[in-house]
């Protein structure tokens, strides 16, 4: 399934680094009736911050309203909204795939074109890792799956927004509310 | 200085002017309960949790100042959960402090362990558990901040025992440092200056004011905006008092069971003024339909309310009582400039044509039969002071409170408006009482609410709270019934309590109160009089009153506030929402 076919918006929410704020986050979506697509944690430069980055699905809801109310925790500090056009996303995926001798250097291929590494090799399976744009990870999934995905996790896109010569066109509110 | 952690607990709600408590104790927080018999503080004991959660909502809603519940681990603390989840939908300042098991039990299936900050987050404003004892003055500090700043709500701080009993070296911090957390008070300027604008132009404008004013200490600022421009107000059921009802532009509640005019001098205005609204769908019905030629101002502490139901076309956000200043200048600014509002006399002729025409009533007694419920409370408030303090619970008797009570000021209605507690009327009084000792308190309470929080007459007894609490005994859940006759075919399922049993005189009696009962129409004014007359004990009084009685107008669910159903006799001239 291509993340393309999804309405999505990528949401980076600067969080006070504290036991329980990833519950928080993840909660409201939940209660709110949000659905989240994908998310990333992990701490930042500044050890006190940690950076969810949040694919929501915006069928579910506006996004203004998603960042208004998660404007609402005590432990957001700041919400970013990334617009596709204007950040840099990448995403990381592992991969064991299906690759008996006969077909292994079809495969070996294609984990080259895409500018993967093997991780681990067995007599018929290949472990590779790949990273780059989302797209490039749906695009290397949908060419592999022919030869037998044995499983396959990717870790959810994380993004930040893309430098231009101007000031980064970052849509930020900053400021926190009630 | 060294203090344990329950030490420096109590101490720093010492520091932060605390001057009362509703809690019961329990294992994991007792070590909290010894330094309170040192302590300035007053402990108020009550009979059940949720007792305690009430009174600290009610105590908050009349002072304004937060409201504090102390209660152990476990089963107290879900006992809890209501209390906060109210506080939470009527932005009632709150701190509730629990106990927790000790910090190396916790996650082990403990004895009255239970994940309080799990359980408790989305009905509080933020909540916290506290691993070290040198944590608790800042989390007390925080907590306070909070509960009291932006929009007001709840906040629990969680303590475990072995963190209670544990050292620390007293230090009060001086500030808070919350990075995530900084309320805009401030309204935007250009913002105030189109909302001025619209005002000045608008033709048919309505002032929603909503539980924001009384939150932001604004019905003064309310009072002068609506005198300098000659609009409307309409106060919801939250708002009640936070514009006087005696004044000749006050239109009273609006919504579901609001009074025709309000309701549709909304439906029909081409401005709607919310301030301190959320347009809740018991106000607005359906929502596709409501006050369609409208245009919105909207002013809210809470940014995520702007947008939230209705699209504004002039978002503020800030506290109300600083934006409606800013606004009244910016009208005064544009009217010494020479703009003037339209001429809006047809307007407030139809307004007054619909308050003559639609006024609030009912159907007179009929000799033989049980009270009206709307006679009871006329006669209760015209024998009551003009700033007696009204608190409701949830259902008919409420409706019916909030109808024809006449608030002429702020902070003298208390009621469970977003959650609809029902139980919240008993417990909310009693806090209520002790945060204003020098005012005369009545809870009008529906039988069905009493039977769910009786018990802290017990602690008003106990702790010489004199609370006056009538009872609208209609021997059914009224609401329910009423639904189930309107829209049910008056298939009447599970609604019938029983008009005699408890007796209500004989349960209120046995808690150490004075209690009395009514049957007849010429009973109502003597047993009111005597309980007037009481002032060092609870008093109950029994109105024993019309169980097929129904709360007038209505808007039926689902349906758009035009099609209001007024009361059967005033039906003959019904005015198809005002066109």
């Amino acid at each position: 399934m291509s993340t393309a076919t999804y309405k999505h918006h990528t949401i980076s929410v600067l969080v006070v680094n504290q036991a329980g704020v990833l519950a928080r986050v993840s909660g409201l979506f939940a209660r709110r009736g949000y659905n989240i697509f994908s998310l990333a944690v992990a701490p930042t430069e500044d050890e006190r911050f940690s950076r969810i980055t949040i694919v929501v699905d915006v069928e579910s809801a506006t996004i203004e309203q998603v960042t208004k109310q998660l404007f609402k925790l005590i432990d957001v500090v700041k919400i970013s909204e990334l617009h596709p056009a204007e950040s840099v996303e990448r995403e990381l995926v592992l991969a064991t795939v299906k690759a008996a001798p006969e077909v292994r250097s079809q495969v070996l291929e294609l984990v080259q074109i895409f500018e993967g590494k093997i991780l681990a090799v067995g007599p018929d399976e290949l472990t590779v890792s790949l990273d780059g744009h989302p797209d490039k990870v749906d695009d290397f999934e949908e060419l592999v799956r022919p030869y037998g995905i044995v499983e396959l996790q990717r870790t959810g896109r994380i993004a930040l927004p893309k430098l231009e010569r101007q000031a980064p066109r970052l849509r930020a509110v900053r400021g926190k509310v009630s | 200085m060294k203090l344990t952690g329950a030490q420096a607990l109590i101490k720093s709600l010492e520091m932060e002017s605390v001057e009362v408590v509703f809690g019961l104790p329990g294992g994991c927080i007792l070590p909290a309960y010894d330094p309170i018999l040192e302590s300035s503080i007053r402990h108020i004991l009550v009979r059940h949790e949720q007792g305690a959660g009430h009174m600290a909502e009610g105590y908050a809603h009349v002072t304004g100042r937060p409201g504090v519940a102390m209660v152990t681990s476990g089963p107290a603390a879900t006992n809890l959960v209501t209390p906060l989840c109210d506080a939470y939908m009527d932005s009632v300042p709150m701190v509730a402090i629990t106990g927790q098991v000790g910090t190396p039990f916790i996650g082990t299936d403990a004895f009255q362990e239970c994940d309080t900050v799990g359980i408790t987050r989305s009905v509080t404003k933020h909540n916290t558990l506290v691993m070290t004892a040198q944590d608790i003055p800042r989390a007390v500090k925080e907590a306070f901040h909070i509960a009291t700043t932006g929009r007001p709500g709840p906040v629990l701080i969680d303590v475990p025992k072995d963190v209670l009993q544990n050292t620390m070296d007293w230090d009060w911090p001086d500030s808070v440092d919350l990075p995530g957390y900084k309320p805009n008070t401030r309204g935007h300027p250009k913002m105030i200056k189109d909302a001025a604008r619209l005002i000045l132009e608008s033709h048919q404008p309505v002032i929603y004011a909503g539980g924001g004013i009384l939150k932001a200490r604004a019905a003064e600022a309310l009072r002068e905006l609506a005198e300098l421009t000659g609009i409307h107000v309409v106060t919801t059921l939250i708002a009640r008092g936070a514009f006087p009802d005696d004044h000749p532009l006050c239109l009273g509640m609006p919504g579901m069971h609001g009074n025709y005019t309000a309701v549709t001098s909304m439906q029909r205005s081409d401005l709607l003024i919310a301030l301190g609204s959320r347009f809740d769908d018991r106000v607005t019905g359906k929502l596709d339909g409501f006050a369609p030629d409208a245009k919105i101002i909207h002013v809210d502490i809470d940014p995520a309310e702007l947008g939230k139901v209705r699209r504004p076309d002039v978002p503020i956000v800030g506290d109300c009582r600083l934006v409606i200043e800013e606004l009244v200048t910016a009208v005064r600014d544009l009217m010494a400039g020479g703009t003037t509002a339209p001429d809006r006399s047809e307007w407030k002729a139809r307004i007054s044509g619909w308050q003559e025409k639609y006024p609030l009533a009912y159907e007179p007694h009929v000799e033989g039969d049980a009270l009206k419920p709307q006679m009871v409370l006329e006669t209760l408030r015209d024998s009551a002071p003009d700033d007696c303090i009204v608190v409701s619970g949830v259902g008919q008797h409420q409706m019916w409170a909030s109808q024809y009570w006449k608030f002429n000021h702020p902070y003298t209605w208390v009621n469970s408006g977003g959650l609809g507690t029902m139980g919240f009327s008993v417990p909310a009084a009693i806090g209520a009482k002790v945060g204003r000792p020098d005012k005369m308190v009545w809870a009008v309470d529906g039988d069905g609410c009493f039977q769910m929080t009786a018990q802290e007459l017990t602690t008003a007894s106990m702790e010489r709270i004199p609370i006056k609490v009538a009872i609208l005994n209609n021997s059914y859940l009224g609401m329910v019934r009423q639904w189930q006759e309107m829209f049910y075919d008056e298939r009447y399922s599970e609604v019938y309590l029983s008009p005699d049993t408890p007796d209500y005189v004989k349960w209120a009696e046995a808690m150490g109160c004075v209690a009395f009962r009514a049957e007849h129409p010429e009973e109502v004014q003597i047993v009111i009089d005597k309980a007037n007359e009481i002032d060092d004990r609870p008093v109950v009084i029994d109105f024993r009153t019309d169980s097929n009685e129904k709360v007038y107008p209505m808007v039926a669910p689902g349906q758009t506030n035009d099609g209001i159903v007024v009361p059967p006799f005033q039906e003959g001239h019904h005015g198809q929402g005002g066109r």
